[in-house]
């Protein structure tokens, strides 16, 4: 919402400052978003007189001026094409800054010919558009005074957001009305338009759906004289960023940002028949006044005539009944429209107007009469002709109500002090009416529809009151009953720092993706699809967070960045999940490694990626010695080298391996690339931290043996480790795999693996005797579950 | 006895002489050895008698004593001087670069995160969170956003084709309903805080389809403005690491609050860019306000005996703010050289009694 500053004070009596208006703006809830004043800058432009325009004599194109200014007369050479004698017009002297493009005045030669100032343009105050020639300014303006004052140009334009409950205050009058009540000056009273009402007004109006439009007033003006609007009016919309029409157009518009009163003016003489307001029938179309088709819906509101709709009622007009600058007889409807029809019709069929705006927040239900007749008045100042009576449609909708408010709850909701007497004013200067007792009965005026409870009326007094001396109270002591962190949340933080440490950049991707790539990593159902995306990049919910992650990879290999490990802690989405989604945390580890002169450096790979959850898990608390490692793993990982860690038969935990290389292909993806899914809400519950039990530590001496067992290429190295682990528990401390090799000497399809077992003795040291034992359990172990053999 | 004393020096000289281990064992065994001249000098011994054998035996002792000896001392300083040329030849270029490895680093927003959660956590809220994909009652009707009200299309909601009582599912606009979801299933008093991922259809320069927010609620007997005040400028002081920060109250809408407010606190521009602080310029922060009556009814809460505030504030902003970062989009870009450049390392705990006065 736009208006000037002399717009503003036309309602409102006060001696405050721009500044002063402009900070109450902001803290009664009108928050100014720019205030546009250009006085200081336009002070130094004056008033100039061209005296003579004579032809420069080494240009067609310029002229050679002399003109009189406030310093003097001086000779200007100007190129414009209306620079005659005789013309009133804004001058710039030496030295002055041209506000269009900060260049300031020289004297200078054009073609050999002297030139001290410059005349301006509309585009080079930075006024308007117009750089076709300089400014044409009123005859009677004095030379040497400032030029802005007889363009408007030094009234200070003011900017606010308007809040969605406060429809008052889309008028010119409601804000000084808000700012009166604040105690910043007073408001002055609106005169009333008696209307010399010289005959019935026709056609007659006919409500079919009293929900949809309860109030429809309209009337005949006879014998305008159309045409274009005077200055004030023009500079009042050209305030509010409205291009003028002509003088019945612009009325309409001047009484939307003036009063927040909508109207619509007819052409009556392309009316046809009695005017019924009605809800639209499935699929009958209109013009609209910008010529476009538009289809309309059951549940919107038209007005229509003999020849079908001529208007979406309280969206936009139509183009055959628009009024045009030969109108003679026009046909004024003020109007109330049920709100959420008018913004499902303009949201549904994406038509912006002032007056859906206006409507779809609420008008003030006890100002349709005013606003017609201030209407009327202004039609017959500017236009001339005869004012019909009002035809009436419907009846004004009940809107008086009561609140009940105790004075003691503002203090208690706001920690403010203010005395009722002050309370009391602030209501009154709104326009409620209050009821003094125990506790008060404020009946809230017609246009403050959005005062409903006692909190809202609270808050008018916190607003209007201010919020300075609202105290600093600290919150009380809380006796904490658990810790400040969900599981979830603990873990994700330790999951990223776990992964940050090991060399991963944490990402944050969208939670939404394309549903191209989303079909690579399992699809997502259709209920998942998002049926507005931004784009088609955008249009599903991410099954799995690898797809954002790869292409991350790939954005970053095309920025040459072609070694990394990327890592997201966060939701994926599964219909099939609680709430459609689970907490996970993924990463990828991509390129050929690190080069390093030693050629030792590290590379991602399988196993790599594998630690990476080893650490997330065992970082978290949670113990692995019972994960077990299967080969199975889903579509978008290489078959043949990827794996999962369960807990269970059922229970997946996370998956990882190298990515499936038609997936990498689908990216573009040139480098190796390696990923894990950890699935977050799949994990055992952490245990309560209890105090441990007793750590006893053996001294006697352990014995390390290696073994290196022959067995076929199938078999898995977890499984021959899970066998000898088996062999001999109360020994076995531990069992790790240090060599892998196949060769021809093996045999076909055969390959040696070779393990390190560690034994600790119990009570006594080891004797040959019982290492031999064990030895012999471990072999046997191996062989019956795995058929190994050992090497010889 | 002149045999001895001779040998005795000579050998001596030739053990000092000696440049190679086996120069030093030639002399031990022709000294000391089975066949070596102490050792003979020695089998002799049997034939003198008495006094001169004792104080033969003497002389040969200290003899083999003294030639030990001096083996001994010149074969450490042989070993030595080796190892010294062993070590010397097997020098390598210790200037050549480390073994490197990738930098990892934690995400601006996730710090941000962390860092509120440790202020607020102090001041004895609790996290809570709540799905991404909610349901109309959870993200408006119960937020008091009555259908078709203008308010809703503040928030530019994306809907999913997925219904829940006939009514598309959205994905959350903001972290709102998670109040909900609290309200209704726990007892006052409650004290939330609530980081997540929210989304509006709007994409621009400062405009992105998927942000964060943290939301926060209490619902307390007798809770008011001015704990609201208290709480958020203790807040802000902490999280921007500022003393005596100026905050500002402006009255605003939010259909979920009553009254309802925005919050600016003090900064001013500089060469730099924006300083948080007391100065001649307002910032817009947050919105709050105390919980509307309707959503208190909505959630079971009889708004005569429960009454609280909540607030919400926008994450990237906050995080852009504190870290001097001038653009939004990058956050959602996983350019590598943002991430090292912005993000933390994990040590960077955040943790105020770990922080260097």
């Amino acid at each position: 919402m736009r208006f000037s500053l002399s717009w503003l004070k036309e309602y409102l009596e006060t001696t405050a400052t721009l500044d002063e208006i402009v900070d109450r703006l902001t803290m009664i809830g009108l928050e100014v978003e720019e205030v546009i004043d250009r006085a200081d800058v336009l002070a130094p432009f004056t008033v100039a007189e061209i005296l003579d325009a004579e032809q420069h004599p080494n240009a067609d194109r310029l002229k050679v001026c002399r003109v009189a200014t406030h310093e003097g007369e001086l000779q200007i050479v100007c190129g414009a094409p209306n620079a005659r004698k005789g013309l009133k017009t804004v001058f710039a002297a030496i030295g002055t800054t041209i506000p269009a493009n900060g260049m300031t005045l020289k004297p200078t030669k054009i073609r050999d010919v002297d030139s001290q100032g410059m005349m301006c343009s509309a585009d080079e105050m930075a006024l308007g558009e117009n750089a076709e020639g300089i400014m044409e300014l009123p005859e009677s303006a004095k030379i040497g005074e400032s030029f802005a004052g007889y363009v408007g140009a030094d009234d200070p334009i003011i900017e606010i957001a308007i809040t969605p409950d406060r429809a008052d205050c889309l008028g010119v009058y409601g804000v000084a009305r808000d700012l009166a009540a604040s105690g910043l000056g007073t408001l002055n009273v609106l005169p009333d338009h008696r209307i010399d009402e010289k005959f019935s007004s026709s056609p007659k109006i006919r409500i079919e759906n009293e929900r949809a439009c309860p109030l429809f007033m309209g009337r005949l003006i006879k014998g305008v004289k159309n045409g274009e609007s005077p200055d004030w009016l023009k500079q009042k919309l050209a305030a509010c960023n409205v291009t003028s029409h002509s003088i019945l157009v612009d009325i309409t518009n001047y009484l939307s940002f003036d009063r927040g009163r909508p109207l619509h003016v007819f052409d009556a003489d392309k009316l046809k028949g009695d005017m019924v307001v009605r809800l639209a029938k499935d699929g009958e179309t209109f013009i609209d006044l910008k010529e476009n088709e538009q289809k309309l819906q059951e549940d919107m509101v038209v007005i229509s005539d003999d020849s079908g709709v001529i208007s979406l009622a309280g969206v936009m007009g139509g183009l055959s009944t628009g009024s045009h600058h030969d109108t003679v007889n026009v046909y004024i409807e003020s109007a109330l429209f049920d709100p959420l029809a008018i913004a499902k019709a303009g949201r549904t069929l994406g038509l912006i107007s002032d007056a859906r705006y206006r409507f779809e927040r609420g008008v003030d239900p006890a100002a349709v009469k005013q606003g017609l007749d201030f209407a009327t008045q202004l039609i017959l100042d500017l236009c001339g002709g005869e004012a019909g009576d009002i035809a009436v449609a419907g009846s004004e909708p009940g809107w008086r109500k009561e609140i009940f408010f105790r004075p003691s709850r503002v203090q208690e909701l706001t920690a403010l002090s203010v005395d009722e007497k002050k309370m009391a004013d602030i209501f009154t200067a709104l326009g409620c009416d209050i009821v003094k007792e125990d506790i008060w009965k404020v009946s809230p005026p017609s246009w403050r529809f959005d005062l409903e409870l006692e909190e809202d009326l609270v808050e008018e007094i916190m607003r209007l009151n201010g919020m300075d001396d609202i105290p600093l109270v600290s919150l009380p002591p809380l006796e904490k009953k658990d810790g400040v962190l969900t599981q979830n949340f603990d873990r994700a933080f330790k999951a990223r720092r776990i992964l940050a440490a090991n060399g991963m950049h944490e990402v944050v991707t969208y939670s939404f993706m394309s549903s191209k790539y989303a079909d690579l990593f399992g699809g997502q159902s259709d209920n998942l699809n998002v049926s507005n995306p931004i784009s088609a990049e955008l249009n599903v919910m991410r099954p799995s967070v690898l797809p954002n992650l790869i292409d991350a990879a790939k954005q970053n290999e095309k920025r040459s960045l072609d070694n990394g490990a990327l890592f997201e802690t966060g939701p994926v989405f599964n219909e099939d999940c609680d709430m459609n989604q689970q907490s996970v945390v993924a990463g990828v580890r991509f390129g050929k490694g690190l080069r390093h002169w030693s050629g030792q450096a590290e590379k991602p790979d399988v196993y790599t990626v594998k630690s990476d959850i080893y650490a997330v898990l065992e970082g978290i608390g949670l113990s692995t010695d019972k994960l077990q490692v299967k080969t199975e793993s889903s579509g978008w990982y290489h078959p043949g080298k990827s794996g999962s860690l369960c807990l269970g038969p059922k229970n997946k935990l996370a998956e990882f391996g190298e990515i499936h290389p038609k997936v990498a292909k689908a990216y573009k993806l040139k480098v190796p690339i390696f990923g894990f899914e950890i699935f977050m809400d799949n994990l055992p519950a952490s245990k309560k931290k209890a105090a441990k039990q007793l750590l006893k530590l053996n001294n006697l001496q352990p014995a390390s043996r290696d073994f290196a067992f022959i067995v076929d290429q199938d078999i898995f190295a977890a499984d021959l480790v899970r066998a000898v682990k088996g062999a001999e528990k109360k020994y076995i401390q531990s069992v790790s795999v240090f060599d892998v090799f196949e060769g021809e000497a093996l045999g076909d399809n055969k390959k040696s693996i070779a393990i390190d077992v560690l034994l600790q003795p119990v009570n006594e040291s080891f004797t040959d005797e019982v290492l031999e034992e064990i030895s012999n359990k471990i072999i046997n172990a191996a062989a019956k579950s795995t058929g190994a053999v050992l090497r010889s | 006895m002149t045999d001895l004393v001779t040998f005795l020096q000579q050998t001596l000289k030739a053990a000092e002489e000696a440049s190679t281990p086996e120069a030093l064992d030639e002399i031990r065994v022709s000294a000391l050895g089975k066949k070596g001249f102490l050792t003979e000098q020695m089998k002799t011994l049997g034939q003198l008698d008495g006094d001169a054998r004792k104080i033969q035996g003497q002389e040969l002792n200290k003899a083999k004593g003294e030639i030990a000896k001096a083996l001994d001392v010149k074969k450490q300083a042989l070993d030595a001087a080796a190892l010294d040329e062993k070590l010397k030849s097997e020098s390598i270029d210790v200037t050549l670069q480390p073994s490197p490895a990738l930098k990892g680093s934690v995400h601006p927003i996730s710090q941000t995160i962390e860092e509120i959660v440790e202020i607020f956590g102090k001041m004895g809220f609790n996290v809570a969170e709540g799905p991404d994909i909610e349901d109309d009652f959870h993200n408006f009707e119960a937020l008091n956003f009555p259908k078709g009200h203008p308010a809703r299309e503040m928030q530019d909601t994306f809907y999913l084709n997925k219904t829940h009582d006939d009514q598309p599912m959205v994905l959350r606009t903001h972290t709102s309903p998670v109040q909900i979801r609290t309200m209704l299933t726990e007892e006052a008093p409650i004290r939330i805080i609530v980081p997540g991922r929210t989304y509006r259809c709007d994409h621009d320069a400062t405009h992105s389809p998927m942000f964060h927010q943290v939301e926060g609620l209490v619902i307390e007997k007798g809770i008011h403005m001015g704990h609201l005040k208290a709480t958020l400028k203790s807040f802000c002081e902490q999280f921007f690491g500022v003393t005596d920060l100026p905050m500002r109250f402006r009255p605003s809408f939010f259909p979920f609050t009553e009254p309802s407010v925005e919050v600016d606190i003090g900064c001013k521009k500089t060469d730099k860019g924006l300083e948080i602080g007391a100065g001649e310029d307002w910032l817009e922060i947050l919105g709050a306000g105390m919980v509307h009556p309707n959503v208190l009814k909505n959630c079971g809460l009889n708004p005569q005996e429960h009454q609280g505030f909540a607030f919400g504030v926008g994450l990237e902003r906050i995080s852009m703010l504190k870290y001097g970062m001038p653009d939004l989009r990058p956050f959602f870009e996983s350019d590598m050289r943002w991430l090292e450049y912005y993000g933390f390392s994990h040590q960077d705990m955040p943790s105020k009694e770990r922080s260097v006065s």
